[in-house]
């Protein structure tokens, strides 16, 4: 059952060292306060879950939290590279990183299986391609009606899926509109669920499009006006795409980027003081 | 007098008069979402943008940087999740044509966004595959934008990130790929499409003013040249100006969020 709970304290009581995290949000919702949180508490040795690691996992491999990687795309998207990312890939720093590595079809058919309870998902991947043979978790089953050989993705079920989205209401059930990417999918597989809300009201109205999680497959939910940043939540703020142009020169250089998340994360105290610290600049 | 049209302008314009009205394109970021609003905005107003963001019907004011700007979520006919795009568009046949870009294109229309070097041990190591694998397999053809150089055209790609004719001949049938593949291959300096037999990516025509000959220097794999080479049409006037009102909207756009 939900819980109301600060951030600092639903991440130290949620996720541990070690556990099989999921940060979900496809360019939208991404919850970027909560990444944050986990720098500030040192949290190691994560496996983390995501079909597009952008900013938010380039802070946090750079900073060394992370040892496996599962994800389908890892840029900055109409950027470029991320250099945390590929430093890690391509030099180990600070750390080696074990990539699990999908496409955005394969990952989401994980996805589904998860939420389904089932032991794997499947879809019409492409033939002739070199990554699944790369990947454990992507094989095949033949169709038992017509024969034909569908692709088998083995479930995703972390310990912990984190989103952002818009509303909760004070019992904890959250609503989320406009771009939904795999967030339904990736609460429904977690066993553990903590939500970051743009803001707390006592009535959830209904918007065109958007989607109830309710409050019972809840953890954790924290009220962080703007915790999606530089990502946006539609309907209260847009994407800073200046902030991910500025991104690739922060995370090109590995002091520039270490001082940038003293200064910046581990030298805040909440998504308030980060979003001061910045606009200060 | 407007200036003459730059190399990414006429790769983004050969690209965009290859969309027809009324099509159901699946696009990917950067040259091909640019070409792809180009084509909305000229002679294709119908043209359906899909997104893997699961935005479908976008119709934004300018271009997105990502490809889940909110602009193209609240301009769209409709949002759905990602699975759903996949699973219920994407897969099931709904797309007309994909709209892709890469770091590496092969003979055979093959794609690397992967890596440089192993993939264990890359010199460079590029974003992934995305939504691409399954948009050049399910898409009813591809269309791919890139820029004409050895590096990205070469010889052998150093990871199959997504098929196109994979070895040529009849392979990509023989695999069970449904699409018809890439049928075209838009590049600065022009067109290259698959022999009908070989499916051996063939230089079919150039822009205006370049010389066919340095095309196979600058191409990775002994390019065959058709005869007769066809001479694309000009960049007009019109289709410029579009296109450069398109970019300075989308400068001030993104301009606008800056701290």
């Amino acid at each position: 059952m939900a819980e109301i709970l600060p951030l600092d304290a639903a991440i130290a009581r949620h996720i541990h060292d070690g556990d099989v995290v999921a940060m979900e949000g496809f360019t939208h919702l991404i919850p970027h306060a909560a990444g944050h949180e986990l720098i500030r508490q040192a949290v190691r040795n994560l496996t983390l879950l995501r079909l597009t690691p952008d900013l938010i996992a380039d802070q946090l491999i750079g900073v060394g939290a992370v040892s496996r990687l599962v994800f389908s795309w890892g840029g900055n998207p109409g950027i470029g590279s991320l250099h945390r990312f590929r430093d890690a890939v391509e030099h180990g720093w600070p750390r080696p990183i074990e990539l699990v590595e999908h496409t955005h079809a394969t990952m989401t058919a994980a996805w589904v299986a998860g939420a389904s309870n089932l032991p794997f998902g499947t879809l019409r991947a492409s033939p002739g391609t070199d990554l699944p043979p790369l990947n454990p978790a992507i094989g095949s089953v033949e169709c038992p009606f017509t024969g034909e050989r569908i692709t088998a993705v083995a479930a995703h079920r972390p310990d912990v899926a984190v989103i952002h989205a818009q509303r909760a209401d004070r019992l904890g059930n959250i609503q989320l509109w406009g771009i939904l990417g795999v967030q339904k999918e990736a609460v429904l597989a977690a066993s553990r669920v903590i939500v970051t809300v743009e803001e707390i009201v006592s009535r959830l109205d209904r918007r065109p499009g958007d989607i109830l999680l309710p409050a019972a497959v809840i953890d954790a939910v924290c009220e962080v006006p703007g915790g999606a940043h530089p990502s946006f939540a539609q309907g209260y703020s847009t994407r800073d795409n200046a902030f991910y142009a500025k991104w690739d020169g922060i995370a090109r250089d590995r002091q520039r980027f270490a001082d940038w998340i003293d200064r910046h994360v581990r030298g805040t105290r909440d998504m308030r003081e980060f979003l001061e610290g910045i606009r200060a600049q | 007098m407007s200036a003459a049209a730059t190399r990414d302008e006429r790769l983004t314009i050969a690209a965009a008069r290859a969309l027809r009205d009324g099509q159901w394109c699946f696009v990917g970021i950067g040259l091909p979402s640019a070409a792809a609003n180009l084509a909305r905005r000229l002679h294709a107003p119908n043209l359906v943008l899909v997104y893997e963001s699961g935005t479908i019907g976008s119709k934004p004011e300018y271009l997105p940087l990502s490809i889940g700007d909110g602009e193209l979520a609240e301009t769209a006919d409709v949002v759905v999740s990602v699975p759903e795009i996949f699973a219920y568009w994407l897969q099931a046949g709904r797309i007309d044509v994909g709209f892709l870009g890469a770091a590496q294109v092969d003979r055979f229309g093959n794609l690397n966004s992967t890596v440089i070097g192993p993939w264990k041990t890359p010199t460079v190591r590029l974003p992934g595959a995305g939504g691409a694998p399954e948009i050049a397999a399910h898409a009813g053809e591809v269309i791919v934008l890139a820029r004409h150089d050895p590096r990205t055209l070469v010889g052998r790609l150093d990871f199959t990130t997504t098929a196109g004719f994979l070895d040529g001949g009849d392979a990509r049938e023989r695999a069970g790929l449904r699409g018809r593949g890439p049928t075209r291959v838009f590049t600065d300096l022009g067109l290259l499409e698959p022999d009908p037999v070989t499916r051996e990516l063939t230089l079919t025509a150039v822009q205006p003013g370049v010389d066919a000959a340095e095309i196979p220097g600058r191409t990775g794999w002994p390019l065959r040249i058709a005869s007769p080479l066809r001479v694309m049409e000009p960049a007009t006037s019109h289709e410029l100006a579009v296109l450069r009102e398109l970019k300075a909207r989308t400068a001030r756009a993104h301009g606008r969020t800056e701290r």
